[in-house]
């Protein structure tokens, strides 16, 4: 990795970060977080009470079920569908929104080779990504325990799961670790996307539009999608919740993992491979 | 003595589907040029521009700058030049400074940052470095486009349509300092423009093209000095005019029309001065006299 290289990253951050629309994100995770633990602050209770209903007939509950993990689960479960288009808002406005702008053609001709403006760009969103998602993490974990402090993570999936205290917090910061990996999927997808056109508005659009299908068609279950959905990266994003099962079914994360992480180099490989032969007729 | 050739393109060819935009173009720019590019709207100008700056790939042909392939040497190349690619567009949420910061990175001789305010004060951005480029005018932005070109110190100069959009005095300065790069620092400079008086001036060697094809190409001075000049009089009240015109062939013969009591002459370029002369030497006073010569007449005139 050369200098000019760390340059045009540290440029491409710089570019990202100065622009309004990229704390739309950040805005948008901190308003839900405390929102939900609000919620759940109020009516917490309540919540736990229609969830364990059933269950209370026949079990008692002891300790505190309404506690900071408890909470930072329910925040990834709502949020994990909708912080693709918060990512894709800047990840498809990389190089559309240069080129509708007219600023891709005055980076473009200083002696920088495409391959080196495309591999900036996307080690710069992958960092935003990183970003977004510690600072998802950092928020939702830190007023959790703050407002309703440690206790067993209490997960209702096929089967109960109840986690001791001691046992969750690796499990959370895990899926964060995986949504990282999903996030920075649909950034790569965001960013090809961004490769092919000259309007800023028109990938984020497409990427939200592929996201929505493919997981309409990813939670369908008919047998003519059956033979799609191992192609579909919507059926391995959800894979964060094999965290929160006993024992953690390794394989299947596992191969969550690899097939996200060759959609990646999948959608890369397409952009830097357009990209380097793209007339800027912007 | 032989000149060396900064730029050469030799069957220069760019298709965008059915439409050829340029088609087989061979231009050759020598060291200390200041070289026209002239033509009409359309005419195949800007394609041939990003495709020397390579932003644009040739569909055939190949580009030879410095004496090195463009294809195989691109990033040397570049380094070596500056630009204006049509209109000067820049990051609007950054200050002026910044957006140059940013360039400056990019460059293999990169500026101290107290250069890069001289940069700003040369073209008369000074007291302006901080202020966000969203709110500059097109003249201004105009200038920070210059400012970016001339950062590096390049040895090659391209401006695509530079006065665009810049006021009377803005274009101005932008002639003064075309000459004073290429005078004093010795810069080659490729200048496009559709205004065949502004390569007059500013220009030793032109190219015109017209649909992506050459129709000509050399010296400014030997291609306009064979060419009549349409030029425009307009004279103070009192004498007669047209009854003076009437007793002289030779002005009879070179009368085009009259306008709004303007007269309008074709006349070669060593007779304008003459004319002139035998008005006043005749008593009739000369209020202005107007060189009126379009790229379109002067198309004419060469087909």
């Amino acid at each position: 990795m050369n200098l000019l290289f760390l340059k045009l990253v540290q440029i491409e951050l710089m570019k990202i970060f100065r622009k309004g629309r990229s704390y739309i994100g950040f805005g948008a995770i901190a308003f839900i977080v405390i929102v939900i633990q609000i919620a759940l602050y109020v009516d917490g209770e309540s919540y736990l009470d229609l969830g364990t209903q059933s269950l209370k007939e026949s079990f008692t509950f002891q300790g505190n079920l309404l506690n900071g993990y408890l909470s930072v689960y329910i925040i990834l479960s709502s949020l994990w569908v909708h912080i693709p288009f918060l990512i894709a808002l800047v990840a498809g406005d990389l190089i559309a929104g240069e080129a509708s702008a007219g600023t891709l053609r005055i980076l473009l001709f200083r002696p920088i080779s495409r391959t080196q403006v495309i591999l900036a760009k996307f080690s710069a969103i992958l960092i935003y990504v990183f970003a977004i998602v510690v600072f998802m993490a950092v928020l939702s974990i830190g007023t959790g325990l703050l407002i309703f402090g440690e206790g067993d993570l209490f997960v209702m999936k096929d089967m109960i799961y109840i986690f001791e205290s001691t046992d969750s917090l690796w499990r959370i910061l895990a899926s964060y670790a995986f949504s990282f990996l999903s996030m920075s999927m649909v950034a790569s997808l965001a960013f090809m996307l961004s490769s092919f056109v000259d309007s800023s508005q028109g990938p984020t659009i497409m990427t939200m539009s592929i996201i929505i299908v493919f997981m309409i068609i990813s939670s369908v279950d008919f047998s003519i999608f059956r033979a799609i959905k191992p192609f579909m990266f919507t059926s391995y994003m959800g894979a964060w919740r094999e965290f929160f099962t006993d024992p953690v079914d390794w394989q299947k994360i596992y191969k969550a993992i690899i097939a996200l992480l060759m959609h990646i180099t999948l959608f890369l490989g397409i952009t830097t491979l357009y990209f380097r032969k793209k007339d800027i007729l912007t | 003595m032989s000149q060396t050739a900064i730029i050469k393109t030799t069957k220069l060819s760019k298709q965008f589907k059915k439409f050829t935009a340029v088609h087989d173009l061979d231009l050759t720019i020598y060291s200390g040029d200041v070289y026209g590019f002239l033509g009409p709207n359309g005419a195949g100008k800007s394609t041939t521009i990003r495709m020397l700056m390579g932003l644009i790939f040739p569909t055939s042909g190949h580009i030879e700058m410095f004496n090195k392939e463009f294809q195989h040497h691109r990033e040397f190349i570049l380094g070596k030049i500056g630009a204006i690619i049509e209109k000067p567009d820049f990051y609007n949420y950054a200050s002026a400074l910044q957006n140059l910061e940013m360039l400056n990175k990019l460059q293999p001789r990169q500026l101290h940052k107290n250069q890069i305010y001289e940069v700003l004060e040369l073209v008369g951005l000074k007291g302006r470095e901080k202020s966000k480029v969203k709110t500059f005018s097109q003249g201004m932005k105009q200038r920070l486009g210059f400012a970016q070109a001339l950062m590096h110190n390049p040895d090659l100069i391209i401006l695509d349509e530079p006065t665009n959009g810049l006021d009377p005095q803005g274009v101005k300065d932008v002639r003064d300092l075309i000459l004073k790069l290429n005078k004093e620092h010795k810069k080659t400079i490729l200048i496009s423009s559709h205004i065949l008086s502004e390569i007059e001036i500013i220009c030793n060697r032109m190219v015109i093209i017209q649909k992506g094809v050459k129709v000509v190409e050399g010296y400014v001075g030997d291609l306009l000095n064979h060419n009549e000049l349409h030029v425009s009089f307009e004279f103070e009240q009192g004498k007669d005019v047209r009854a003076f015109i009437n007793q002289h062939n030779y002005l009879q013969q070179k009368l085009i029309e009259i306008v709004h009591e303007r007269y309008h002459f074709n006349l070669f370029n060593n007779e304008v001065a003459e004319v002139n002369k035998l008005f006043i030497e005749n008593g009739f006073g000369v209020k202005s006299m107007i060189p009126v010569r379009s790229l379109e007449d002067y198309f004419l005139n060469m087909t």
